[in-house]
């Protein structure tokens, strides 16, 4: 089992050294080939421990250890794998999700010039994960929190002569500081009330405390709680909730490959994954659960009203995962650990499905992400259209309630609407049902609309020349250029080698949840978790959530259902009432499209603010007084002694011998006054 | 009394010396300057064999007290030998390239050997006297030895003239410290001055320092190192800013530890005031060279100033932390000036800034061997430099003098940007044009002296520590 895991976790590292730091010499193919086999390799043998794990003979929780890693005092950390159910089932997500995108990404970036970095990247990137979610301590998954950070950022980046892309790293990297800002603080408070970092160590002692405060600037805290939410500020940085949401959008600069593996399917769910893997600590932290469950509707909300009005069509799907954390928040916020995990399942498989079938629309289209520039493409891409709506229909959650039958999401998305409706004795978890079941209604609404828009409709890249002035923004996307622009302005169905992960994450799409809810969130969840996740005493919220009524289970898919039709009105039947809306929307059309506005306030309050900071700092104390006294001004002192120091240097032998005599009598002088002293 | 075979045994190594350099100067003037080739591989092997004798050869002390050989003594001389031997190798092959041959060229490097070895046995002002003429008149020779090149004769004339200035200065301290102590042995002296030194006395310490100090180009005394080093054959002055200084700095200890070690607080103010002033004039006139000889002149001055405050520490861990910076220290400046020695563009020698702007581009290697040693220099760790910093700082500050190691921080700092200047000249600027092929000896002295000095010395500094605390010990101090 050791070497199995570790072969797991450390081959994607491997093939991203290789690719890394021999790419150039060994050359494209062998790179994709060694960090594509790795991947695949990891992803066989995670499946593998899935299934052991959950049906065969390694059930509970296993930790192996490998090397320490800091050892002071009684702070102690170790590199080391640990393997349970929550665990097992990250690493099915990673490496599933990572591998297809590895394959895919040989079509999607086949014109690309720095293939191996590109490879490298992504197998450091599920490496970092790979690292996260295993970890054992704090240690370590504060390592993989920073290392999937560090990888995000570079593929972010990964078009770095593209100013946009730059800024949209540094921003996603920024933003991401302010949220470890949080999870440092909240490491350093649980290592000062429990003086131990492991997990394992450290849950069996959470109980006791419950309830003790802390006094902190003269202020009472409830201790558990305070490390529960400066915990949870982290997890909002990474997994982009309300507040520190600004980064992902902007993320989409990153190739849509990256996007789809790490802003949709498993880095972003990071946060859910700690605060799921957290439950035995947030379980005695109300006021943090209270804080989650606020937070992650209200993202759940606002990240759909804005995917109502965006054009670009990743971007589109970027609201929608903002949103689909929100939902895997507010079920944990409530207790729903499980329904939270299962969220977490199925939206990797369909929102990597659709985010790669946008990035094959992408490439149809020759690296047009305008939505209103496309249209009427199902003729043409009839694979992706199809791969695409099963997305579609996942997203939304379409399926039965009575019979129990339907598409990934509709399993997942429904239990934690149930939650919620279960919490709903607390005022939280009332917004959260609310919020949830508008929110559905919201999603469909925007899902179809992408889909709509895309594949539906006339198409707006016959008449107009689009390849070209549209080519002009959107060129330096990929740093080479079609070169075979001037005859093949048709859109195109992307290579097999596209379409296999697609048709494969489909299968997820619409079998993840029939498969394994039963296990997730079922009956059977007691027995698959194996203690995995903690529920408190009086936690029954899964089990309120089945006992719910028929018009409950039914209102999210009426919800959707009106969301449906309300694209389809407007987009389908009234294709020209879009124009319309977004030319007479007034103010709540422009809030929308604008985000609600983020961007502006937060570059007026934070970043104005430090910019002015900045420039006190640095022009005001830097510049004028420590670098005006202290380097340049001890400089130019030194320089003027260096002057006088030289010019003694004359290079006459009696001015020399002159010196040494007033040499030899100075310190005479010196010591008969040092000595009679 | 020991016997005369015992007397021999003790002096071994300069006998091997002195008889081998007679017996070069025979076959130099029988065979003409044609010998000039044996003659050289010669004096290597005498040196080499001077070397052996001192690393291996019985410890006591003979002629009546004027001759000491102990571990600090054999310590210098393992290190002056075998810098002398690296001397001959650079400067034979450089007459050789000058077409200038001469075999009275390492016969006299020979004899100042000679003179440094008697320098670091010395233990009497008349050994001491002895030791320092016969190095310095040979040296004198040297920096003049291309009689044809102006600079060159000018150079050595201001040595000669300068040296005899502070020949004198030593010898009237002798002669007052040998009238108020009563005798010229360091241990009789030691004996006198037990309860402190007299005034006259103290005048007589405060001579023997000024002179000191000029053989070692300690500021006030150093006016004469930048002329000389300009103006002198690179090879030679590889060979003067090494192993002279070495020999220098034992007998500066010694004439003070062993000979006034019940005045330490006296003369420790006098040599703090001269650290300081080499340090902070040799960094501050460094600023404004443009040639990189008289730099490295006021680089030394600066790192004598180091030294020197491990003297002045007067304790057993200051003689270790000098002796371990002067070795260091050797290493770094005979690899800097070999580096000199082996760029040369059209014939002439690189001296100035100009000349080596894009020499990374030109000469990667030799460049990459510069930036390490000014790294080294300039006391960035974990470069040779800075252990040897480092060792002299914690022994001035447990002996208390932290004021004057601050200083010397701040000191190091200044003399950072001239070092930092060349590195920037060498990879940023553009090149004027190419350079010539660079001769195999100086190249291979270069790498070597920045692999050690970059790399083998954090293996080497443990056995390095060891040894020079034996040596240390030989001067009995706490």
């Amino acid at each position: 089992m050791t070497a199995l895991l570790v072969i797991l976790v450390f081959g994607p590292l491997l093939g991203a050294t290789v690719a890394g730091l021999f790419g150039r010499r060994i050359g494209d193919t062998p790179s994709r080939v060694i960090t594509t086999g790795f991947l695949f390799l990891s992803c066989f043998l995670s499946w593998y421990t899935f299934s052991q794990v959950t049906w065969g003979e390694w059930g509970g929780q296993h930790i192996v250890r490998l090397l320490p890693f800091i050892n002071v005092a009684d702070f102690h950390s170790d590199w080391s794998i640990r393997l349970d159910a929550l665990s097992a089932v990250m690493l099915v997500v990673v490496t599933s999700v990572s591998a297809l995108v590895h394959l895919y990404s040989w079509g999607y970036m086949a014109d690309d010039p720095s293939k191996p970095r590109f490879f490298a990247y992504l197998s450091l990137f599920t490496f970092a994960m790979l690292m996260l979610v295993t970890a054992a301590d704090f240690m370590q998954l504060f390592f993989g929190w920073e290392g999937v950070g560090l990888a995000s950022y570079l593929l972010i980046g990964f078009w770095f002569h593209k100013p946009t892309a730059n800024a949209a790293s540094i921003k996603a990297f920024v933003v991401n500081r302010v949220g470890d800002f949080g999870f440092a603080l909240g490491i350093m408070t649980i290592y000062w009330m429990f003086h131990t970092i492991r997990f394992a160590e450290l849950f069996p002692l959470i109980a006791a405390k419950a309830g003790t405060n802390w006094t902190f600037i003269s202020q009472e805290w409830s201790a558990l709680d305070l490390a529960a939410i400066l915990l949870f500020i982290g997890a909002m940085g990474k997994s982009a909730q309300f507040f520190l949401h600004t980064w992902l959008p902007d993320a989409m600069e990153g190739p849509t490959p990256v996007s789809a593996l790490i802003h949709a399917a498993t880095m972003v769910t990071a946060g859910v994954y700690m605060v799921c893997l957290l439950s035995p600590l947030f379980e005695y932290a109300p006021a943090a659960r209270t804080l989650v469950t606020v937070i992650g509707a209200t993202t759940a909300l606002f990240a759909a009203t804005v995917g109502l009005a965006q054009n670009d069509i990743k971007r589109v799907i970027a609201y929608s995962t903002c949103s689909q954390l929100g939902y895997m928040f507010f079920a944990a916020g409530v207790g729903a650990y499980q329904a939270a995990m299962f969220h977490l399942f199925t939206h990797a498989f369909f929102k990597a499905l659709l985010f790669l079938g946008a990035g094959s629309v992408i490439n149809g289209m020759h690296h047009e992400q305008d939505m209103r520039k496309m249209g009427a493409l199902w003729k043409l891409m009839p694979i992706t259209y199809a791969v695409m709506t099963i997305g579609t229909i996942a997203i939304t959650g379409i399926g039965i309630p009575g019979l129990d039958l339907g598409f990934a999401g509709f399993y997942s998305k429904d239990t934690i609407i149930e939650a919620a409706w279960a919490a709903s004795g607390s005022p939280a978890g009332a917004f959260a049902f609310v919020v949830g079941v508008f929110a559905a209604g919201l999603t469909a609404f925007y899902s179809w609309r992408l889909v709509f828009m895309t594949f539906h409709g006339t198409g707006k890249w016959k008449h107009d020349d689009h390849a070209h002035d549209a080519h002009a923004d959107h060129d330096d996307d990929h740093g080479h250029g079609h070169g075979d622009h001037g005859h093949a302005h048709v859109p195109h169905e992307s290579p097999w080698v596209m379409l296999v992960p697609l048709l494969l994450l489909s299968i997820g799409a619409i079998g993840a949840g029939f498969a394994f809810h039963e296990y997730f969130v079922g009956e059977g969840q007691v027995e698959f978790w194996k203690g995995a996740i903690f529920n408190g005493p009086h936690n029954e919220i899964l089990h309120h959530a089945h006992l719910a009524p028929l018009d409950i289970k039914l209102a999210p898919l009426v919800a959707t259902a009106i969301g449906t039709i309300g694209a389809i009105w407007v987009y389908l039947l009234n294709e020209g009432m879009r124009a319309r809306i977004a030319a007479n929307g007034g103010p709540i059309h422009t809030f929308i499209y604008n985000k609600w506005f983020f961007d502006e306030l937060y570059n007026a309050t934070f970043v104005r603010g430090a910019k002015f900071l900045g420039d006190l700092f640095w022009k005001g104390g830097d510049q004028k007084i420590i670098d005006g006294l202290g380097p340049n001004g001890v400089a130019a002192v030194t320089a003027f002694a260096g002057k006088g120091v030289g010019k003694i240097q004359t290079g006459y032998v009696y001015h020399y011998a002159f010196v040494m005599l007033l040499g030899v009598a100075g310190l005479l002088s010196y010591a008969l006054w040092a000595w009679a002293r | 009394m020991m016997d005369f075979s015992g007397a021999v045994a003790l002096a071994l190594p300069e006998i091997i010396l002195a008889v081998g350099a007679l017996i070069l100067l025979m076959v130099g003037a029988f065979g003409g300057d044609k010998s000039t080739g044996l003659v050289s591989v010669g004096s290597g092997g005498v040196l080499i064999a001077g070397a052996v004798a001192a690393a291996y050869g019985p410890l006591g002390s003979t002629f009546n007290g004027g001759f000491v050989a102990d571990n600090a003594a054999a310590f210098a001389k393992v290190f002056i030998y075998g810098f002398s031997a690296v001397g001959v190798l650079l400067g034979d092959r450089w007459l050789k390239r000058m077409a200038a041959s001469k075999f009275e060229f390492p016969v006299l490097i020979v004899i100042a050997a000679l003179g440094m070895g008697m320098m670091a046995s010395a233990g009497d002002l008349i050994s001491l006297y002895i030791g320092v003429e016969l190095q310095s008149l040979a040296l004198y020779v040297l920096c003049a030895f291309r009689r044809d090149d102006a600079k060159a004769s000018e150079a050595g004339l201001k040595y000669f003239v300068l040296g005899a200035l502070s020949s004198g200065l030593l010898l009237y301290g002798a002669s007052l410290i040998y009238g108020f102590a009563g005798s010229t042995k360091f241990v009789d002296i030691a004996a006198a001055v037990q309860a402190g030194a007299g005034q006259g006395a103290i005048f007589g310490v405060v001579f023997l320092i000024c002179g000191l100090a000029f053989k070692v180009s300690a500021a006030p005394f150093h006016m004469w190192t930048p002329d000389v080093y300009e103006g002198a054959p690179t090879p030679v002055v590889a060979f003067v800013a090494a192993a002279p200084k070495m020999a220098a700095m034992v007998l500066f200890a010694r004439a003070l530890l062993q000979g006034f070690p019940g005045a330490v607080g006296q003369w420790q103010q006098v040599l703090v005031v001269v650290a300081a002033l080499s340090m902070g004039w040799g960094a501050l006139a460094g600023l404004r060279q443009r040639n990189l000889k008289r730099l490295l002149a006021y680089s030394s001055v600066t790192n004598i100033g180091y030294a020197l405050l491990g003297i002045a520490a007067g304790t057993d861990q200051g003689v270790t932390a000098m002796l371990v910076f002067m070795v260091l220290y050797m290493i770094d400046t005979t690899g800097l000036f070999a580096c000199l020695l082996a760029l040369n563009r059209d014939g002439k020698p690189m001296e100035t800034l100009a000349d080596f702007a894009g020499l990374a581009k030109e000469k990667p290697g030799l460049a990459l061997c510069i930036t390490g040693l000014s790294f080294s220099v300039m006391g960035i760790p974990p470069f040779a430099g800075f252990w040897a910093k480092f060792y002299v700082f914690k022994a001035a500050i447990a002996a208390g003098l932290w004021p004057i190691a601050v200083f010397g921080l701040v000191a190091s700092v200044v003399a950072a940007f001239y070092y930092l200047r060349i590195i920037k000249t060498m990879w940023f600027d553009p090149s004027p044009g190419r350079t010539d092929a660079s001769p195999l000896d100086a190249r291979g002295v270069a790498v070597a002296a920045a692999l050690f000095s970059c790399g083998l010395v954090v293996l080497a500094l443990n056995p390095l520590d060891t040894v020079a605390k034996l040596a240390a010990a030989a001067f009995h101090l706490s």
